[in-house]
């Protein structure tokens, strides 16, 4: 739906006209903690998705990786990129033909107290079975010590729509972690 | 799965002369993620946009960091702000009013557990591109945002037409 405001997408969240974005699900992490979460049964619906979440790891590390699957698929079917500055340098990296897309980075253990990274990931065209599917993010972290923000890209080599995300932590996240998935129309 | 409509506009404004600062208030609780967009341009000499939050009044304090990641036409390169007053974004530095903009996603705002993280990209065609990531070092909800400048002295203050808006994003 095009209005006064072009419903695009972006990472950084281009506004989108009125009922064309709405809440799916969200998931919280109790006080147990989790190493993985998943949206299951996603409509067909909507052109893209989009999850934004907070998100803070067990693992005695300053930062832990998020890892992202589609349909449960495991096999060999992904890539991705990364563009990242931790503030002082910049990297760059990636893989492929690799199990999983690592789709952000977040905080652990050893960094300052109550401090949660953050990520905004797209998934483009996820219904579309002409395509392979393409998910972008926008994800950082920061604690006043250490930090690092960072661009990423990946893709799973399926034309199947993706009816649903997983979305593993290497080690547990933390209660307070929270995960919303949302629908753009198009 | 629920599913509700959302991104809702909570308020804009266009400035009809120059201001060196704009402030959101009593903004309410009932989001999980708050969008700012800026499309802005500067009346005279550079400066940086420079976010401020609080809960009941603006937190002046030095509770701020920030990571950035930003290429200008020739190179790229990454630094930190630390214990700062605010986060301060990357160079503003034309008049016209679309020079500018940039777009922050302040994540899980009203949570009174964690400290408040903002995602958000800047650009400035004249100058760079920047992804960062800022704190705030606070547990209390946000209910005010202030986009100041860094100076917002000697005439530098965000032109007319200069256009700040506020979206609330609820989760389901």
């Amino acid at each position: 739906m095009i209005g006064a405001i072009t419903a695009g997408l972006f990472s950084a969240g281009t506004p989108a006209v009125t009922n064309s974005y709405e809440s799916i699900a969200t998931v919280t992490v109790g006080s147990g903690g989790s190493s993985s979460i998943s949206f299951s049964s996603i409509p067909s619906t909507y052109k893209h998705l989009q999850i934004r979440a907070i998100a803070r790891a067990s693992g005695p590390y300053t930062y832990d990786q998020t890892n992202m699957t589609f349909n449960s698929d495991s096999g060999s079917n992904y890539s991705w990129h990364q563009l990242n500055g931790n503030g002082s340098s910049v990297t760059a990296n990636g893989g492929t033909s690799t199990t999983f897309m690592r789709i952000a980075d977040e905080t652990a253990a050893n960094n300052n107290a109550n401090c949660f990274g953050g990520m905004v990931i797209d998934v483009l065209d996820y219904a579309d079975t002409n395509k392979y599917k393409t998910a972008r993010s926008l994800w950082g972290y920061e604690d006043n010590s250490t930090g690092t923000v960072g661009l990423r890209s990946g893709n799973w080599r399926s034309t199947s729509a993706v009816s649903s995300i997983t979305l593993v932590c290497s080690n547990n996240w933390l209660q307070y972690s929270s995960f919303a998935l949302y629908g753009i129309k198009g | 799965m629920a599913a509700g409509s959302t991104y809702t506009p909570l308020a804009t404004t266009t400035l009809g002369s120059s201001q060196t600062s704009y402030t959101f208030t009593s903004i309410p609780s009932t989001y999980t993620d708050l969008v700012l967009v800026i499309n802005a341009g500067i009346a005279t000499l550079d400066d940086y946009p420079a976010i401020q939050v609080g809960n009941g009044s603006i937190d002046t304090g030095t509770n701020y960091s920030k990571t950035e990641l930003y290429g200008t036409g020739s190179a790229a390169a990454s630094f930190r702000d630390t214990s700062q007053a605010a986060i301060y974004c990357p160079v503003i530095n034309q008049t016209n009013a679309g020079s500018y903009n940039a777009i922050f996603n302040f994540q899980n705002y009203s949570n009174t557990t964690t400290n408040k993280t903002v995602l958000f990209r800047t650009n400035n065609y004249s100058a760079n591109v920047s992804a960062d990531v800022g704190l705030w070092r606070s547990t209390s909800a946000i209910n005010q945002i202030k986009v100041g400048l860094y100076y917002g002295t000697s005439g530098r203050a965000y032109v007319a037409g200069s256009t700040f808006t506020l979206y609330g994003i609820q989760a389901a």
